[in-house]
């Protein structure tokens, strides 16, 4: 059934039981973004700390009213970028982006997007890209401002 | 009269569509816009194969025979909604831009330094209501913040009506135009318009009226009315897209200043200024969607050959099943009367567990075509304390078995979902 390929049980997991949920305490950006579409939204808060290996991220918390699609996928956004550095961070945002741009075509590493691969099957559905994809737009933007923050003056 | 259902559905080639592997199409979109009867495709065909060629300008016999089709249209037009005389009906792209065809023709005269009903200031008010569609309140928003006016709005009650309690407070002798929705795209509420008309007029302000969920639904005559303006969407009533009207009095066609400038809309041109055609063709710059014009009177002629009030009956008999349907569902709240009273086809709903992009996914896999998200509507959904919303609107092609399978798909996505249906 078409539904099951969209709707995979990780997804619907990631839905009932969302992590990192809720917003935190400190945070060095937060943004809110919304799909005009729909009128969904997410309140998404960013802190980084200083490593070697440059900055990395702290903490990923955030607020998010939406589809089953836009939550899930939050929720994978944060296990998958909580602790690493922010280029590696940068990096899966620009797998998942080119995944759900792939139009069903994509072969996702699940080695690297672990569990965003189940989002594989929404870039079949151009009406719920945006979904999946908004909360990923959040953390970019909100990573960007932090690092903005975390520059040498 | 009662309408012939199974007879309609054979003017809409593309309800024979399935969806999917096989799956009969359900189309519940209609608010959003109307499918097409093969009357409407064969005017559009046929005014294409034969008779095609700008209007207005030219003198052959093609030209001249377009140019008739197309004043024929406008004539058409003007008696399907009541109007006194073919010239109150100015065609535009669709009812945004008949809008923002009054709202700009009042930034204008306001930028000209006239004076009158047109011009504004700090100190003028413009009324609209919590339940309009973007499309009436965003040029009203922009024009304020053009001229120094305030806007001003209606609440809606927690039923979705209209708030009328605080009306002598809102319109008042600082009201200059106060605009709103015949019927609501989200609520289905259908407004007093004609109240509503005396009030405005007696505080000397003007009523613009948003019909585009009202004309192709229900027999609709400006005079009755009471309007000022109104205006609506081809699109939604079995007409082509890219073409609606802007009904208008004649007298405030004539004073108020044109929009767009171009080609066909002036009397004269100097280097340094024009004047311009009468209305309507004030109001008409450039070359118009021609065939579109011919396409949306062959969509008036089908709907009142089908029958308005028929229609109307018809509709009603959908909603009335809609709302007692839904009504059984655990979980499921409507957004907008409960009762079939004063309310048109279009039903909106939440679901305790399943958001409306999910639900409507849901449907489509059931071959039922809603739509999701808040319909060009966030501030009515805001008040109705909701984020989004799934919308079923029906017409006069839509049956009570697709009720019925609209009832079913809703309780298949609680079940897929696996919140507690009833």
């Amino acid at each position: 059934m078409r539904l099951e390929s969209l709707y995979r049980e990780i997804i619907l997991d990631h839905y009932r039981h969302p992590h990192h949920a809720g917003l935190r305490e400190p945070f060095d950006a937060e943004v809110r973004h919304v799909n005009p579409v729909c009128g969904d939204e997410v309140t998404m808060r960013v802190t980084l700390k200083d490593s070697d290996a440059g900055p990395v991220v702290a903490d990923v918390s955030y607020d998010a009213l939406g589809c089953s699609i836009s939550q899930a996928s939050a929720s994978v956004l944060s296990d998958l970028v909580i602790g690493r550095p922010v280029s590696e961070g940068m990096q899966l945002h620009d797998e998942f982006l080119a995944l759900m741009q792939s139009q069903g075509e994509g072969e996702p590493d699940e080695d690297v997007l672990g569990d965003a691969v189940a989002f594989a099957g929404v870039s079949k559905y151009p009406a719920r890209i945006k979904c999946a994809l908004l909360a990923w737009m959040a953390w970019k933007d909100a990573t960007a401002q932090a690092m903005g923050e975390h520059e040498p003056a | 009269m009662t309408l012939d259902v199974a007879r309609i559905r054979k003017d809409f080639p593309i309800l024979e569509r399935q969806i999917h592997d096989g799956t009969p199409l359900v189309y519940l979109d209609s608010a959003n816009t109307s499918q097409k009867p093969r009357q409407v495709l064969d005017a559009l065909a046929d005014f294409y194969e034969r008779h095609n060629a700008n209007i207005h300008r030219a003198t052959h016999q093609l030209g001249e025979e377009a140019t008739q089709a197309y004043e024929g249209g406008r004539a058409r037009l003007a008696a399907f909604i009541g109007a006194a005389d073919p010239a109150e009906v100015v065609f535009a792209k669709n009812i945004s831009e008949g809008i923002n065809l009054v709202a700009y023709a009042m930034g204008n005269a306001t930028a000209a330094g006239q004076s009158g009903r047109f011009a504004l200031g700090p100190g003028d008010e413009i009324v609209i209501s919590e339940m309009e569609h973007h499309s009436n309140i965003v040029p009203w928003q922009l024009l304020c913040q053009r001229t120094g006016a305030t806007l001003r709005w209606f609440k809606v009650t927690p039923e979705g009506r209209l708030d009328t309690s605080d009306i002598d407070s809102l319109i008042t002798e600082r009201t200059k135009l106060v605009a709103v929705a015949h019927q609501s795209n989200v609520l289905g509420t259908i407004n007093p318009i004609r109240a509503l008309a005396d009030r405005v007029h007696a505080a000397g302000a003007l009523l613009l009226v948003d019909a585009a969920q009202s004309v192709p639904h229900m027999p609709v005559d400006v005079a009755a009315l009471g309007a000022d303006f109104l205006g609506f969407t081809g699109h939604k009533m079995c007409g082509p897209t890219g073409i609606g009207v802007l009904w208008g009095r004649r007298e405030l066609l004539e004073e108020m200043p044109p929009f767009l400038g171009g080609g066909e809309m002036i009397e004269t041109v100097w280097m340094e200024r024009s004047t311009f055609a009468p209305p309507p063709h004030k109001f008409e710059a450039g070359t118009m969607p021609i065939a579109q014009v011919v396409g949306l009177a062959a969509a008036a002629d089908y709907l009142t050959e089908a029958g308005r009030d028929a229609i109307a009956e018809h509709e009603h008999g959908l909603i009335s099943h809609a709302l007692e349907a839904l009504a059984g569902i655990d979980g499921l709240r409507i957004l907008g009367p409960a009762e079939p009273v004063d309310r048109g086809a279009a039903i909106s709903f939440t679901v305790d567990g399943v958001h409306p992009h999910d639900m409507s996914q849901v449907l489509d896999e059931h071959g039922i075509a809603v739509r999701a998200g808040h319909h060009c509507a966030w501030p009515l959904h805001r008040a109705m304390g909701v984020q989004a919303s799934t919308r079923a609107s029906f017409y006069l092609y839509n049956t009570h078995e697709e009720v019925g399978a609209l009832a079913a798909g809703i309780r298949e996505a609680q079940r897929f979902f696996g919140v507690s249906g009833g």
